[in-house]
């Protein structure tokens, strides 16, 4: 039997997943290929096929799928609901694979597998992922005890994926040393600015979603840390006054990393990168704007970008909120 | 002593009204969303909050200006925003210096003790929990009336002979059953109205379309933020069919032919399998149905930015091609005209008509 290939669009969840689905898929014997970087005629393909009113990273994710159709047997859209037995994903995550499914023509078949572990015990909260992965396993082998092994083979990579993001890495950083390149970390002088920049992780490691504004800052002489960098207790640690959590996996990171942030005061200043149109980011942003008043020391701003987003404008705004700070660092 | 107040939807304050004064409080009936509520609204939310986070967000800073310190709602938990709200508005309200409280009611089956807790809050009347069932119960009633009486008015306003008639008449019993009191009352007042809606004159032999009008719920239900939908496709000879209405949804609105198809989840199976948050699933269900059953067309109205209408939509251009069925789509947002959906929807409703004068002119022996 020949080798199955599987795309992964290069968008949305993959900086969180790709290892793991990667290293699954792999322990298989499975090909995956993914997309390339997001770039200008991914965005227009998408612009074209996806409807209007959609925000960017759905657009951009339409042209991914686009750009795999045929360099791939079948292309994975999975239907992330909820994957720690609480927080759940963005209503268009629900319906990613529907959406894809019914506007897209001549696509490879493709692998909708739900991953759902919500209002789950400790336990069960394991075995309904295995669950999905036999699901999707089951796909290419018939041998359990192959998917068994994948399985955990995918959870030790997840394990040694988080260790690294933790050790300072950004996701794209990670994935290559997961994929053999060489662990090279940057030395920053030690007077140099240190900023958290905060949102959701296809909007600030795609660089072509939001113009390389971790690129510019890093230009800029900014040591930059993510909510990807912090060890999860501090994360699930931080209190806030209000009766529920955010919802969305996303959406209760970056809030709770931004509280973390204002609350350890360790950083320069505080970056919030949020996308024309998201929904779940407008009952975010606002509550970190106004939190963000209590800690008038630490410098905020709230970077939006869509479609149109020009490199002069979000350069301009970084250099000269990096000034701001570099200032009032001084003293002066 | 609380001064409550809670959403505007349609006419649901009618009954709201009734069990929070009941419940021995003085109620600031919240007024129509008007230009000044969405001003107030746009002008405090985020820039990409929904469109019913805007007006309401407008409507407790009108109520509150009003004289009003408490604020009843509901929650929810996600996917959609809409559960989030309570707090962020409470935040936002509290951030402009206004010193409220917020109620918020989960599900009490979820939530039992907070649910009580919740009623023994408002309960400025001390009723014992039988008195405050009953008066939830009565409430119920009323609304189910009241959602009652609405249906009819989409039966009648496309067939009316006077211009203008239903809408006058349906203002006129909305009093009569906002001043029942008793059961008695209400069914008294309920039976009346009926007659009177049923008295206006109506054109019998006129060629009547069916739009089926789905979407997302508080566009739908509150006719302030829709541009009164209901009564301009009622104008242009369309009898419309919402699929939502706080009291449910009933089953005799189900094609009798179709056994196999229960509930509108069900239709939906084949285009989104799982609920998505909203009312993202039943749009695109409800559709299939409408289709299945026959209608001219369907309208679906959804606030900018809205995440489950964003998906259902996205399928829907599919499965109104597969039935054959038109779908026009209004994203709604503070710049919505009543002109530019007046014209749009003439011009969706001649289509509709052509098309189903095509359809008698093939088969004349159908008759609508
Ligand atoms: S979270 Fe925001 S950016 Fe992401 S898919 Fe949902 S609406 Fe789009
Ligand atoms: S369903 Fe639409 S309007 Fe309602 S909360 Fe979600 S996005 Fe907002």
């Amino acid at each position: 039997m020949s080798v199955a290939t599987v795309g992964i669009p290069r968008a949305l969840a993959y900086y969180i997943y790709f290892p793991r689905w990667r290293s699954f898929l792999n322990e298989l014997g499975v090909n995956v290929v993914t997309s390339g970087l997001s770039n200008r005629q991914m965005l227009d393909e998408g612009v074209k096929e996806a409807l209007a009113e959609a925000c960017v990273p759905i657009k951009l994710y339409f042209g991914h799928v686009l750009s795999l159709k045929d360099k791939a047997d079948y292309i994975f859209v999975p239907r992330l609901y909820c994957l720690n037995s609480k927080t759940l994903y963005c209503p268009k995550f629900l319906g990613l694979p529907d959406m894809i499914k019914h506007s897209l023509n001549h696509l490879p078949p493709i692998i909708d597998t739900m991953f759902n572990n919500r209002y789950k015990g400790f336990l069960a909260r394991r075995t309904e992922l295995a669950k999905s992965f036999f699901q999707l396993g089951s796909k290419f082998t018939n041998d359990k005890l192959k998917i068994l092994k994948a399985f955990y083979r995918s959870l030790k990579t997840e394990q040694r994926y988080l260790e690294l993001l933790q050790s300072g890495l950004l996701p794209n950083q990670a994935i290559a040393v997961l994929g053999g390149a060489k662990n090279v970390n940057i030395a920053y002088p030690e007077d140099s600015l240190k900023f958290a920049v905060l949102g959701y992780p296809y909007h600030l490691y795609d660089d072509f979603i939001n113009v390389g504004v971790l690129t510019k800052l890093r230009r800029l002489g900014v040591q930059v840390v993510t909510t990807e960098n912090l060890p999860p207790g501090i994360l699930a640690r931080q209190k806030h006054p209000y009766p529920k959590d955010m919802f969305w996996t996303f959406s209760d990171r970056a809030f709770r990393a931004a509280l973390h942030f204002f609350r350890e005061g360790r950083v320069d200043g505080i970056i919030y990168v949020t996308a024309f149109g998201c929904g779940p980011d407008a009952m975010v942003y606002r509550l970190i704007e106004m939190e963000s008043k209590k800690y008038p020391h630490i410098p905020f701003m709230i970077l939006m970008i869509d479609e149109h987003s020009g490199e002069a404008g979000i350069s301009t705004r970084l250099e000269a909120f990096t000034d701001m700070v570099r200032r009032r660092k001084k003293g002066v | 002593m609380l001064k409550v107040t809670f959403p505007r939807m349609g006419h649901s304050y009618i009954a709201f009204k009734m069990l929070m004064e009941e419940m021995g409080n003085e109620v600031v009936v919240p007024p129509r969303p008007s230009k000044r509520t969405l001003d107030l609204g746009v002008q405090h939310a985020p820039e990409f909050a929904c469109l019913p986070f805007k007006i309401l967000l407008g409507t407790y800073l009108e109520t509150i200006e009003m004289g009003a310190n408490t604020l009843v709602t509901s929650g929810g938990h996600g996917p959609c925003r809409a559960g989030l709200y309570a707090q962020v508005h409470h935040r936002i309200i509290q951030d402009l210096g206004h010193k409220v409280n917020m109620v918020c009611f989960e599900a009490p089956l979820r939530h039992p003790i907070d649910f009580l807790k919740k009623v023994n809050f408002l309960n400025s009347a001390r009723l014992s929990y039988r008195a405050v069932y009953q008066a939830i119960k009565k409430g119920w009633h009323k609304l189910k009336a009241l959602d009652n009486v609405e249906r009819l008015t989409h039966k009648i306003r496309p067939r009316e002979l006077v211009a203008g008639a239903t809408s006058k008449v349906y203002r006129q019993v909305q009093l009569w059953l906002d001043q029942a009191k008793t059961y008695q009352e209400i069914d008294e007042a309920y039976h009346e109205s009926v007659k009177a809606l049923n008295n206006i004159p109506q054109d019998p032999d006129r060629m009547i379309l069916k739009v089926g009008i789905i979407g997302e719920i508080y566009v739908l239900l509150e006719p302030a933020s829709n541009q009164e939908i209901e009564e301009v496709l009622g104008n242009l000879g369309v009898e419309v069919e919402r699929s939502i209405f706080l009291t449910g949804w009933t089953r005799d609105n189900l094609n009798k032919n179709s056994k196999d198809l229960v509930t509108c989840h069900e239709a939906a199976k084949s285009w989104i399998p799982v609920a998505i948050g909203g009312h993202g699933q039943d749009s695109v269900g409800h559709t299939v149905l409408y289709a299945q059953q026959g209608f001219d067309g369907v309208v679906q109205l959804a606030p900018f930015t809205c995440i489950p209408e964003i998906v259902s939509k996205t399928v829907l251009t599919r499965v109104s091609r597969k039935y054959n069925i038109p779908v026009l789509t209004f994203f709604l947002d503070e710049q919505t005209g009543k002109a530019g959906m007046a014209t749009r929807l003439e011009a969706f409703v001649d289509l509709l008509r052509r098309k189903k004068l095509a359809r008698l002119d093939t088969h004349p022996a159908v008759t609508s």
